[in-house]
């Protein structure tokens, strides 16, 4: 076994040493423990934003229903989508790039260990921050777009809470983006050059630059939004001149890079998923990967497909009409380069395949919605219809949450060195795709029924009360099905392993060449990398007539267990991350009630700054 | 084909898939992400240029000899900043605590200018709400001098470390980045001393 | 196998002596003065505008090529921020422009 050993100086700066027991998760830098921490907690958040949904659906289940007031019902609809979007999908997808980034591609960890933590921490503390208000005067209520002028003149401290929730976890979010993005171009393994990379690692670096270019500007808005509501600033106020619509831009600006932040780890992990269970490798991945980088692209120019109907004008409209209609085709060509993929495969559908390509069907639809609100004038009869919320929920529950529980059961081994249970996750899928599609499906006739988002209510003359009934069905049916997933896990771990190799997949990739779970530090010898899927080639050749071949053990050139053990220098814990983390909510806590609160938290931040700052290194 | 004999590799502890120092790439990539937060303070500005109802209007309390004072001294802090890091480079650590301290004390100096500016625009009646121009000068002036206080606090603590000895063995790297930082923040205030000070604005409102 | 880092480019690599970034120090200030003189001068309009961006742009490359030492860095670094501040640019210009804002 490698040793791994630190040391300290004496007092304050002394450095905390254990890597186990329960403390060792809160100064902990190793991405795995991290990712894991996201997953957790951002699963926990899942729950309460489905608890969200289920109120959404109860209420609508009946014309003139009285579950929720129309206030409430605002802060349960607000709140849903900000805790799906930021406390669910964007840390998950935090947790897999976190756990998987580094093991892919050969490195012991991410590029600022210490930075990856505080990444976490400030997202905690910022989700637990933005949940607070509900007991503090109520939870924001402005919709997950804050519009202004009803967000930035609303009186109470609901759209505050918004707008400091959201700054909080964006530095989280911001921070996180620069680490990956660093650790994707610099510390791959020797012969891992860009394009032998995973797809799945290839898409979180286009992820991590959106995050990188989209966050500032939201927290530009965020801030604008503040300064209006807290000290009486007129950036959104019209009485003195201000422009609504430029909080519109601003959201928007961020908003739709962010929708592919949404999809497109959901893309890699679909393209990690699909080759292994077709035992085939993934066709065209070159086009995977131009078209994940075009998608990034080309998503900071659509924006204003937002705002078709804000009386922008002709050319303006006409411009980002065409940009949104151009969009689809880097999109298009991933879904064809997957068909390609499964075609003449040797398929297996286990649970992870069934999610993958549940995904892959259902963006499919979403995406069809989504190319009809690119035409101007369609999109002038859905809009805020609940043709829209369709269109989102088939894109981001079906393509991004459905990849997520794909990854989930595809990983579990690697993560937890057990396996969930496969027939419980068959049965699970099934009851969730079809309780999804009960769902949402129906919301396409609702919207261009003339149901209207957003709005507690509906009058029983307009003939949509049986399509919300069966959607708040469909609703309750994803509930049992998630409850099953919860129930499997929670078997899957208090059951001893049943695993009996670390590759129960027949993968590909590299960190399928670690045990399940790995090693704190990952690799015993760093490997050198030869080709794409280079761990399927160390496994099989190719005979004569393309057969794959089994290469013996052992002439694989694998390390070994005990082959080569050295000392393996790891980053030592540090308390410091979570020290500066709490000068977050302190902060968000004193713009809403003192100045005191604000020089506390901007106190702990630079303090915390500092002891990170001379704190000593690794020492042998 | 796999390679049959997986040799031991013994990496360099600094081995980089690019031969670039990580922390180097990490901070110009966070410089460009300041270009689209900095960019968004500014065009508010610009948007609502010449848009306030009421004055105050700039030409009211603009001093241009004043700021442009200001913006030497900053232009000038940046000059100071990479004498610093030549110094490091020459691993003369007392010549390069003293063009930190230089730096800072220029960089405070700009702090406590744009402060007194403030104060005496405050004093002729335009506060963060009174109108448009209020409102943007302030979000987008303030925010550049948070950055320049935050980037003064870095440089003090660049010579704190440097009188314990943790900056001895490679002195040039941690102050090539607060130096590239220092002057981000210099490039920014040359844009805004630009297009807010100079570029006029038109006299009362256009719409 | 062969490790890379720019400890040995570093040595190699080029810096500016104090003379030549005091050089440009002096460029820059003849720059900014220029910018002030222009602002005072009978220009006016979009002719005004354009002198002092252009002065403003050539402020602005200076520090950034040899202060920040990009003209002497690597591609990736230059590229890196011209991304961001490209992209800035681009996508701003574009909102001011819905909002009937000539340019920038």
């Amino acid at each position: 076994m490698a040793s791994v050993s630190v040391s300290g100086s004496h007092g304050v700066l002394r450095r905390p040493m254990s890597t186990t027991g329960f403390w060792s998760w809160f100064t902990t830098v190793d991405h795995k423990k991290i990712g894991i921490m996201y997953g957790v907690s951002s699963f926990l958040f899942f729950i309460l934003g489905g608890v969200e949904a289920l109120l959404i659906r109860s209420q609508l289940a009946k014309p003139g229903n009285t579950l929720l007031n129309a206030d409430q019902y605002n802060q349960i609809f607000t709140m849903h989508a900000l805790t799906m979007i930021f406390l669910f999908v964007m840390p998950m997808s935090a947790a897999f790039f976190n756990y998987l980034i580094p093991l892919m591609i050969g490195a012991r960890d991410v590029a600022f260990p210490r930075l990856n933590a505080l990444s976490f921490w400030v997202f905690l503390l910022g989700a637990l921050f933005l949940n607070s208000s509900w007991f503090l005067g109520g939870a924001p209520d402005g919709g997950w777009f804050g519009y202004a002028p009803n967000s930035t003149t609303e009186p109470g401290n609901a759209m505050t809470f918004y707008a400091l929730g959201l700054l909080i976890t964006g530095v989280a979010s911001t921070i996180g983006a620069i680490n990956l993005a660093i650790t994707v171009i610099n510390m791959r393994a020797p012969g891992m050059s860009m394009f032998r990379m995973p797809v799945f690692v290839w898409m979180g670096l286009v992820v991590q630059f959106l995050l990188a270019f989209s966050l500032p500007i939201i927290t530009v808005a965020l801030f604008q939004m503040l300064f209006d509501r807290r000290w009486g600033t007129a950036f959104f106020d019209p009485t003195r001149g201000g422009e609504p619509l430029l909080w519109q831009h601003m959201f928007w600006l961020f908003g739709h890079p962010e929708v592919y932040i949404l999809i497109l780890p959901a893309f890699g992990i679909i393209s990690e998923i699909l080759p292994v269970f077709s035992r085939k490798p993934l066709f065209g991945y070159q086009f995977i990967v131009f078209s994940g980088i075009a998608i990034g692209f080309i998503g900071f120019g659509v924006w204003v497909h937002h705002m078709f109907a804000t009386g922008l004008g002709p050319v303006a409209n006409t411009a980002f009409g065409i940009t949104t209609a151009i969009i689809a085709i880097p999109t298009g060509i991933k879904i064809f380069n997957w068909m390609g993929t499964m075609y003449g495969g040797d398929l297996r559908f286990d649970t992870p395949m069934l999610y993958a390509v549940g995904a892959v069907a259902m963006f499919v639809i979403g995406g069809l919605s989504g190319v009809t609100h690119s035409i101007v004038p369609s999109d002038y009869q859905q809009t805020d219809t609940y043709y829209i919320v369709a269109h989102f929920h088939y894109v981001l529950f079906g393509g991004a949450i459905f990849a997520l529980f794909g990854g989930m059961y595809y990983w579990w081994p690697k993560v937890f060195g057990k396996m969930l249970n496969e027939r419980w996750g068959k049965v699970q899928f099934w009851i969730v795709i079809v309780g999804f599609n009960l769902a949402f499906g129906p919301m396409h006739i609702l919207g261009l029924g003339g149901m209207i988002r957003r709005e507690y209510t509906y009058p029983a003359s307009l003939g949509l009360t049986f399509w919300n009934q069966v959607s708040t069905v469909g609703a309750f049916t994803i509930a049992v099905g998630v409850l099953l997933f919860i129930i499997n896990a929670v078997r899957t771990q208090l059951k001893p392993s049943t695993l009996t190799t670390d590759d129960p997949w027949d993968a590909r990739t590299l960190e399928w060449t670690t045990s399940c779970p790995p090693a704190d530090y990952n690799f015993e010898t760093i490997p050198t990398v030869h080709s794409l899927d280079d761990f399927w080639h160390k496994k099989y050749a190719e005979d004569e007539s393309g057969r794959l071949v089994r290469v013996p053990a052992g002439a694989s050139g694998e390390a070994h267990p005990g082959h080569g053990a050295h000392a393996i220098h790891l980053p030592s814990p540090s308390f410091w991350p979570l020290v500066v983390s709490f000068g977050f909510p302190l902060l968000g806590y004193g713009v809403l009630y003192s100045w005191w609160l604000i020089g506390l938290g901007a106190a702990v931040i630079a303090v915390g700054l500092v002891g990170w700052a001379l704190e000593p290194s690794v020492a042998e | 084909m796999a390679d049959v004999t997986a040799p031991d590799i013994v990496l360099d502890e600094h081995y980089t898939s690019t031969g670039l120092r990580s922390t180097k790439l990490a901070m110009w990539l966070f410089l460009a992400s300041e270009c689209l937060l900095f960019g968004g303070l500014i065009t508010a500005y610009i948007l609502y240029r010449g848009a306030s109802l009421t004055g105050p209007y700039p030409q009211d309390v603009f001093d241009i000899g004043y700021t442009s004072v200001s913006s030497f001294v900053l232009l000038a802090s940046s000059l100071t900043m990479v004498l610093a890091h030549n110094a490091a480079l020459d691993k003369d650590f007392p010549r390069m605590r003293l063009w930190l301290t230089g730096t800072a004390m220029l960089g405070l100096t700009f702090v406590g200018g744009q402060v007194f500016e403030f104060t005496s625009f405050y004093r002729e009646g335009l506060t963060i709400k009174t109108n448009l121009f209020g409102t943007t000068f302030y979000t987008l002036t303030g925010f550049h001098g948070v950055h320049v206080t935050v980037g003064v606090l870095m440089l003090l603590i660049l010579v704190v470390m440097s009188w314990r000895g943790s900056l001895s063995d490679e002195p040039a790297f941690p102050v090539e980045m607060v130096g590239l930082y220092w002057h981000f923040v210099d490039i920014v205030w040359i844009v805004i001393f630009t297009l807010v000070y100079l570029i006029p604005s038109p006299q009362g409102p256009i719409r | 196998m062969t490790t890379t880092d720019d400890t040995k480019a570093r040595h190699t690599e080029y810096h500016p002596s104090t003379r030549e970034y005091v050089r440009v120090g002096l460029i820059l200030v003849a720059f900014t003065c220029l910018e002030v003189w222009l602002s005072y001068s009978s220009l006016s309009g979009t002719p005004l505008i354009a002198a002092l961006l252009t002065c403003t742009l050539i402020k602005f490359l200076m520090v950034i090529g040899y202060f920040m030492h990009l003209k002497f860095d690597n591609g990736r670094f230059s590229r890196t921020f011209a991304l961001g501040a490209i992209g800035a640019f681009t996508l701003y210009a574009a909102v001011l422009l819905m909002f009937g804002v000539w340019g920038k």
